[in-house]
């Protein structure tokens, strides 16, 4: 599916990710489409990081999609990925979207999901998902 | 999935490297990656098993400058050749934009090519793309192994075999040397970019 991500989608996105997750703790918020195309990122990373990241994380998520398959499952919508300083949180928006949050181990991972579910919800009425 | 990101003022394409095991999509794209400049390409991604086969995919980003005020970037990706990783070339092409479709000219791989344009026409299907109308370049790879006297395809057999009801450009190349590799590049681009314009901007 293609798509024109016009100045005020971007806005309306940037500003769903900073106020429900940037001023709750979070590092870094991408959101990416099931290809791996960037669509609006927020943080601290340099791009040159974050468009490796989206690319692996959208086929981090359909390589799990298959696994999903394989156990009776249709789809895995959450993957929460634990580090020793740095965590990283996937979900699904619609069938088309996903936002990934990097944050660190000061930050709740119950705190995160319940943001990232809210902040999913708003970005889901942007994009029309 | 083509995006334009007004903001940004940049248009994303995906293109993906198709073709048989040890055709060379892998060189290709590391070829690009060693020869452009650092601003141009961002950081390559190879997910490898340890006898240098592809596992998953390669990605290489790289922005090849503007047309109209909108940056372009592109991103590379190969998919894993060998026949075992059906699932994996199918996820790869998910919303792909435009194929290089890399082609191996030793003879001995002859089916193998056939065996893989034949695959790649059915991924695409999966996911209701034509191979007929998706921007398509062939590439015919390895023809430097002819001085070697390792015997090789003739490209009126390798068009014959994979190009004779498709007709799009075909260029023969040495990966391994950089021969044909910016060629394909160009090529894949502009047409990549023509539809995908076309599409976005009626």
């Amino acid at each position: 599916m293609d798509m024109i991500l016009t100045v005020e989608k971007q806005r309306q996105l940037e500003d769903v990710i900073r106020t429900e997750l940037l001023a709750n703790g979070a590092e870094h918020v991408i959101l990416v489409d099931s290809s791996g195309s960037l669509i609006v990122d927020c943080g601290n990373y340099p791009l040159e990081d974050i468009l490796p990241l989206a690319a692996l994380s959208a086929a981090n998520f359909g390589a799990t999609a298959e696994i999903a398959k394989l156990v009776g499952e249709e789809d895995f919508t959450l993957l929460f990925h634990k580090g020793e300083k740095k965590n990283l949180h996937f979900s699904k928006i619609g069938e088309e979207y996903i936002l990934i949050v990097v944050f660190d181990k000061s930050v709740s991972l119950g705190l995160i999901r319940l943001k990232s579910t809210k902040a999913a919800e708003k970005i889901m009425e942007i994009l029309g998902a | 999935m083509a995006l334009i990101d007004l903001a940004r003022r940049e248009l994303q394409v995906k293109i993906v490297y198709y073709g048989p095991a040890r055709s060379g999509k892998t060189t290709n794209v590391v070829y690009l990656y060693k020869t452009m400049n650092k601003q141009v390409t961002g950081k390559m991604v190879t997910i490898d098993t340890k006898g240098d086969r592809t596992l998953f995919f390669d990605f290489l980003p790289v922005n090849v400058g503007k047309i109209k005020g909108l940056g372009i970037r592109i991103q590379l990706y190969t998919v894993p050749g060998q026949v075992m990783y059906a699932a994996t070339r199918r996820l790869v092409l998910r919303g792909v934009d435009g194929v290089v479709f890399v082609a191996d000219s030793l003879r001995v791989q002859r089916q193998r090519n056939i065996e893989s344009l034949k695959d790649l026409t059915e991924n695409l299907n999966s996911y209701a793309i034509d191979i007929r109308t998706i921007p398509l370049v062939f590439q015919y790879n390895k023809r430097d192994l002819a001085k070697a006297g390792v015997p090789i395809l003739s490209v009126d057999e390798m068009e014959e075999d994979l190009n004779s009801t498709l007709k799009v450009p075909a260029f023969e190349a040495s990966a391994v040397l950089g021969k044909g590799v910016f060629e394909t590049l160009r090529e894949i681009t502009k047409r990549t970019i023509r539809v995908v314009a076309n599409k976005l901007v009626k």
